[in-house]
């Protein structure tokens, strides 16, 4: 029932992502072209990946707001590497940047569960705490494109295979792992249990706190690795602009792709077509001759509307439980 | 609410009760009060600034904005629900005033308009809440960044200016030595802290804060309170949307940025309670002033604002980790 219920949230986005290429392509034939598919490839990679982390955290029944910060630590933290000791390899500063994400993410995590607190709060708190390490560890200077090593900036620009970007396919196996892990794994599949029902999950000797822990980790993680695609795909990395608002576009395509708020239910799919959509919609409206300030606006809105399915579905699906178990 | 400094009739040998003394030291607001004595003492020592009055008076009109909000926030907060989006109402509303007033209509009009926008606004927060029974921290990071989003719709990327001179400057008109967003601030303090607990409604809202349930049952009208106050919440931040308008000369889009955090920061640390049934409105009176100078202090003392973000959220962190175990102690 409830697998039907996914199906159909699956399907009705790809209908949604049709719909939008056919309306948009008749009124301005360019928008079906490869060099719009190009764009938007481009614009999924940083989404999709931190929607991963924060699809897991969600999927708990937690929300990250600070992974907008996270992915600003990570990304000056790499550049900053590559500027100040450019002998070391590329690697290095890639690694410390997804560390830093970890830690940050871990920290997060620990508060919550610790103290038992609201996460949206907590990480309200963070979101600012964190923006504010960043100036402080940057000296609010912004690393110039100069300094992000050629290697790193390619990965946006050069592809193995199909003319697909590098950072496109390292986001989608990022997408593939997590639906693997989700699906195949202990951990992934307590996950859903714990957002599920919190109270039930260590009734059923589920160790609810590391892997809440673990979560947050994987999420702050998760937003490292965006912030080293951020450095890879925009050449440089600004303590005042870098992942600034980032955890709202995040949260829209994570809930847009059928992610209950409520935890415990969401796919893989779901959000990736959440996240291909919203990339969508975003190079649509330039084409459309929509002013970019429309942005914001239709991210509230996307989210306001996947809340509102959300909760239909949800009433719908107690209502059907309710009746299958009164006629058996 | 139980009260332990009432002997119940008929009961023997009930466990006798606190001294006045702990009762009052084991209040968040207690905590609130002895941070903002500290906060003064060390801020006096930073500087000699701070032995002046006026000046304190004079760098407080910026939190007066965001105090104001917080206020009303922390009676939304006691009955249960939370409003993220004020800041980006406050940016809405005096985006929708400015617009109106650049396009003719006269300034009082205007302004009106925007307290309407700002109703409005709340109005559809509760509509969200209330009706469609979403809940109210995620559906209102929706409004947030819709609010927002229209704002930048509305005003663009271009300051909005030109007011005449009677609206501006509002920040420098005072009373004696005290300016009038803190009249302001202050009396709205006063009337909401009687609002809360001496009338049958303040008390209602911390009943719906205890227990929603309990309190649809004892025939508390919830879905109208709760309704009420997401619409208070709106026209204060649209007043407050004015009072910024008003000290900078000029609308942006992106006024009050990030404003979500100082609102919430001062009700937490005016010791009220993140899930509701707890706190009180002057515990967020001193955290406001709390605010103010611990902000001036950095000011004076030369930490650049951008680290100061980094004391807001442990200051935040801080306080919920606070009064969540001053409640844990208290409460069986």
């Amino acid at each position: 029932m409830i697998g039907a219920l996914l199906a159909r949230r699956e399907v009705g986005l790809i209908v949604m992502i049709a719909l939008v290429a056919l309306v948009v392509g008749l009124i301005e034939p360019r928008f079906l072209t490869a060099e719009t598919l190009r764009i938007v490839t481009l614009a999924i990679p940083l989404i999709l990946v931190a929607a991963m982390g924060q699809m897991m955290v969600i999927l708990a029944r937690h929300v990250d707001l600070s992974i907008g910060a996270i992915l600003g630590f990570a990304a000056i933290v790499a550049g900053m590497i590559f500027r100040d000791m450019p002998q070391l390899p590329t690697i290095v500063g890639v690694l410390a940047a997804i560390a830093c994400g970890a830690v940050l993410g871990l920290a997060n995590g620990l508060v919550v569960t610790t103290f038992n607190l609201p996460s949206i709060i907590v990480t309200l708190g963070t979101l600012s705490l964190y923006r504010g390490l960043v100036f402080l560890v940057s000296g609010s200077r912004q690393v110039d494109p100069q300094f992000i090593p050629r290697g790193l900036i390619s990965m946006s620009q050069t592809s193995p295979i199909f003319g697909i970007p590098w950072i496109v396919l390292i986001a989608f196996a990022i997408a593939l792992a997590t639906w693997a892990f989700l699906g195949y794994t202990r951990t992934g599949r307590q996950i859903y249990a714990i957002g599920s029902n919190p109270v039930a999950a260590p009734l059923r000797s589920i160790r609810v706190t590391p892997v809440t822990l673990f979560v947050f980790t994987l999420s702050g993680a998760l937003a490292g690795v965006a912030g080293v695609m951020y450095a890879a795909r925009f050449g440089y990395v600004n303590p005042g602009i870098t992942g600034v608002g980032f955890e709202f576009i995040v949260i829209a395509a994570v809930v847009v792709g059928g992610v209950s708020i409520n935890g415990g239910v969401g796919s893989v799919l779901g959000v990736t077509l959440g996240v291909i959509f919203l990339g969508m919609v975003n190079v649509a409206l330039p084409i459309l001759g929509v002013s970019a300030f429309w942005q914001s606006a239709i991210y509230g809105a996307v989210i306001l509307l996947a809340l509102v399915v959300d909760r239909t579905v949800r009433i719908r699906g107690a209502a059907a439980l309710t009746l299958s178990r009164g006629t058996a | 609410m139980t009260d332990a400094s009432l002997p119940a009739p008929g009961v023997q040998n009930a466990a006798p009760a606190r001294p006045r003394w702990q009762v009052l030291l084991v209040r968040p607001e207690t905590g609130t009060l002895l941070l903002l004595v500290g906060a003064i003492i060390v801020a006096a020592n930073l500087s000699p600034f701070f032995s002046d009055l006026r000046f304190i008076l004079e760098s407080s009109t910026y939190y007066m904005e965001f105090g104001l909000v917080a206020l009303v926030l922390t009676l939304v907060i006691i009955s249960g629900e939370i409003d993220l989006s004020p800041a980006a109402m406050m940016a809405l509303s005096a985006c929708v005033f400015a617009s109106l007033f650049q396009a003719g209509l006269p300034i009082g009009l205007a302004m009106v308009a925007g307290v309407a926008t700002g109703a409005a606004l709340g109005a559809f927060n509760g509509f969200l809440v209330v009706v469609l029974q979403l809940p109210s921290i995620i559906a209102t990071i929706g409004t947030l960044t819709l609010f927002r989003g229209l704002s930048q719709v509305l005003a663009g990327d271009r300051s909005i200016s030109g007011f005449p001179a009677w609206f501006m400057g509002i920040d420098w008109r005072t009373v004696g030595i005290v300016p009038y967003p803190v009249i302001g601030f202050t009396l709205a303090a006063l009337a909401l802290a009687v609002l809360l607990g001496m009338t049958v409604w303040g008390r209602q809202i911390y009943q719906i804060g205890v227990s929603e349930i309990a309190a649809r049952h004892a025939g508390v009208r919830v879905r109208r309170i709760k309704f009420g106050l997401f619409v208070a919440m709106g026209v204060t931040s649209a007043l407050a949307g004015l009072l910024t308008a008003s000290r900078l000369a000029s609308v942006r889009y992106d006024m009050a940025t990030g404003g979500e955090l100082q609102m919430v920061l001062m009700v937490m640390l005016g010791g009220t309670y993140i899930f509701g049934g707890r706190g009180g409105v002057l515990g967020t009176f001193l955290a406001a002033w709390l605010l103010v100078i611990i902000a001036t202090g950095m000011n004076v003392a030369n930490i650049v604002v951008t680290s100061q973000l980094v004391v807001m959220g442990l200051l935040l962190i801080g306080s919920i980790i606070a009064t969540n175990a001053i409640y844990a102690r208290t409460q069986r």
